[in-house]
């Protein structure tokens, strides 16, 4: 679970560091500092268990067992990638991996994990879906609709906020009318769990219930993951979000890094030796390269590719 | 070969494809005990269960999004929005997700899902349940559009586009759903972008889509009384579109008037026009004519909704210009 944070950090760093020169187009939305809801999450995940994902996603898709060589490619636009080339940063998808793409249109992807979760119930089998969202979709319609529908049918959702306390520049305090986005759960009668969302134990732990309840029957939950983003909404905001951040609050949410904490949990308690730590830095160092190695070295899509994959 | 309604060749079709595909899934609002407020769902329920038949609260974007995801995950599905008009309350399931999924995940959805729609006007339903959106959904890459007119074609049509892999919308007209025709209790699809001669003729072209080919043909068998022979082309889908049997038809008449219920303006008629005028400009010897509604929301009252949407004595004037014989 450390290997996984630290490869999601690097390959954020990377992707940023890409996009900086140029060789990723459009526009990235980097998850770091939100590393251990990624990796709590879908640590309880099988690969049949469905994910649907947000526009800040790469790191859920890792976490989801993606392989980072297709995900490089797909963001620097080649055949090979995830998507051939057509989706990019936003929407990787990887079916086989349980990874139903991630949306664009904040809120988007609810009513598909609902759907999801339909055809689990009657297919009859014990899979669940992992519902990615950010703080801003829970006032998008969808997020009503698809949570109710989801209790009122008891589907095997876990409905996963990934509350980073800002949508863009909008901070939750002056969004959202309750004191929690775990509150809105009680409205659908289902149980809603407020998270520090960079605790990786705590994440896998809450997560572990919801899923467990999900597998019997028992319909979906809401979880509260409170995390911060350290850059900001996307590669131009500018100074990392400082324009509606403070600096004293970016400060203090760095010396909460995720990674860091776990790290410092796995020293203490004597799970981690320092060599260990070194060999887990290598391997990751190692893998990011071979990724970006890999999507150089791919061929870029051909203009007639544009018109394929539109109908099966 | 009994003579059935509209609704009950839908009914007849959907039970039949819920039999045959035992993971099939109806969804939407008031289909299960209700069966539909026409009800074309009716009895299904009591058939299949409440999984397979699945009565929603009034979420449409839910029901779409959901639709998608069961499709998306191998349960082929027939997600149904009461009114057309509806559809705009989930249009970005509709247009941002639906018809993108399997394009931007590089061709590796497949999304056998069928949108299940009911529009037009005529029955003082007002602007808000009485639209003719196909030109909205036209314009969106990725979806099929189906727009069936008689018992027979929405029972061919209906397989083919719950059997496809595709999204499809499958846009029923309020005023065909009480018509009669004959259909076959055996089975026949009709393949999509395969128009339907619905009348043969060698003055005139009549491209006409859904209800508005009832007008159409009504419209022609008055013109004959005038020694206007018109040739009436039923579209049956918009995409694909039939181009070929537009412009062989074209080529026999050298006159084509494109007829449809939604607005003129920006309708699927300017669309036509211009693919005709690229393929058959030299055929052509007068202007193509396009009978639409007028531009302004449907409105309540009968003389005032009669004047907004196109009628048949619109269709002989049109033809009429065509034949400079006004």
């Amino acid at each position: 679970m450390y290997e996984q944070m630290l490869t999601i950090r690097s390959f954020e760093e990377k992707a940023i560091e890409l996009f900086e020169h140029n060789v990723i187009r459009g526009n990235i939305h980097p998850c770091i500092g939100q590393e251990a809801v990624s990796v709590g999450v879908c640590s309880n995940l099988r690969k049949d268990d469905y994910m649907v994902n947000n526009h800040r996603g790469h790191g859920n898709c890792i976490a989801k067992g993606a392989d980072l060589k297709f995900m490089m490619a797909e963001l620097l636009g080649r055949s090979t990638g995830y998507c051939k080339g057509k989706g990019g940063s936003m929407h990787i998808a990887d079916f086989e991996g349980g990874n139903l793409g991630a949306n664009g249109i904040v809120g988007g992807g609810l009513p598909i994990a609902v759907g999801a979760g339909i055809s689990i119930q009657n297919r009859d089998t014990d899979q669940v879906v992992a519902c990615f969202f950010g703080d801003g979709a829970t006032n998008q319609g969808t997020f009503h609709e698809s949570l109710n529908l989801a209790a009122l049918w008891r589907l095997p959702v876990i409905f996963v906020c990934e509350n980073n306390l800002y949508a863009l520049s909008t901070p939750v305090r002056e969004a959202i009318s309750v004191p929690r986005i775990s509150d809105r759960a009680t409205a659908y009668g289902i149980p809603g769990v407020n998270i520090d969302g960079n605790d990786l134990i705590e994440v896998y732990t809450k997560m572990k219930e919801a899923v467990d309840r999900a597998r019997a029957g028992e319909g979906p939950t809401l979880l509260d993951c409170v995390t911060y983003r350290f850059f900001g909404h996307f590669t131009g905001d500018p100074g990392r979000g400082i324009t509606y951040r403070t600096k004293e609050e970016m400060d203090q949410w760095l010396n909460r890094c995720p990674i860091k904490r776990f790290k410092e949990q796995l020293i203490k308690e004597k799970m981690m030796t320092e060599e260990m730590e070194k060999t887990i830095e290598t391997n990751v160092r190692v893998s990011i390269e071979e990724a970006v190695q890999f999507a150089e070295k791919s061929p870029l899509p051909s203009p007639e590719e544009a018109t394929q994959d539109l109908f099966y | 070969m009994p003579e059935i309604t509209f609704v009950e060749s839908l009914r007849m079709t959907l039970k039949e494809e819920t039999q045959r595909d035992p993971s099939l899934m109806l969804i939407g609002e008031d289909i299960g005990r209700y069966g539909g407020i026409f009800g074309v769902t009716k009895g299904l329920l009591e058939e299949f269960g409440p999984h397979r038949v699945r009565s929603t609260p009034i979420s449409e974007s839910a029901i779409i999004g959901s639709a998608l995801g069961a499709a998306m995950t191998g349960i082929r599905t027939v997600a149904e929005i009461m009114y057309i008009d509806f559809t705009t309350c989930a249009m970005d399931q509709i247009v941002n997700q639906v018809a993108k999924m399997r394009y931007m995940s590089g061709g590796k959805a497949k999304i056998p899902l069928v949108i299940r729609t009911q529009g037009g006007g005529g029955r003082g339903n007002a602007a808000q349940h009485s639209q003719s959106l196909e030109a909205l959904f036209y314009h969106i890459p990725g979806l099929k559009i189906v727009m069936p007119s008689t018992p027979h074609d929405a029972r061919g049509l209906l397989k083919t586009a719950i059997q496809d892999d595709n999204p499809v919308m499958f846009i029923e007209h309020k005023l065909l759903y009480a018509t009669k025709g004959f259909v076959p209790n055996e089975e026949y699809l009709i393949p999509f972008g395969q128009a339907d001669i619905k009348r043969k003729g060698k003055d005139v072209t009549v491209i006409a889509i859904s209800y508005m080919v009832t007008k159409a043909l009504k419209a022609a068998g008055r013109l004959a009384g005038e020694n206007i022979e018109a040739e009436v082309i039923d579209l049956r889908t918009l995409v694909p579109l039939d181009l070929e049997t537009i412009l062989q038809s074209i080529r026999k008449t050298n006159r084509a008037v494109i007829v449809h219920e939604g607005c003129r303006r920006g309708g699927i008629g300017a669309e036509i026009s211009s693919q005709i005028q690229e393929e058959a400009f030299d055929y052509l010897d007068a202007p193509i004519q396009r009978v639409g509604a007028l531009s302004v929301p449907i409105p309540y009252s009968e003389p005032l909704e009669n004047a907004v949407i196109p009628g048949e004595e619109d269709i002989i004037i049109a033809v009429k210009k065509l034949l400079y014989r006004t």
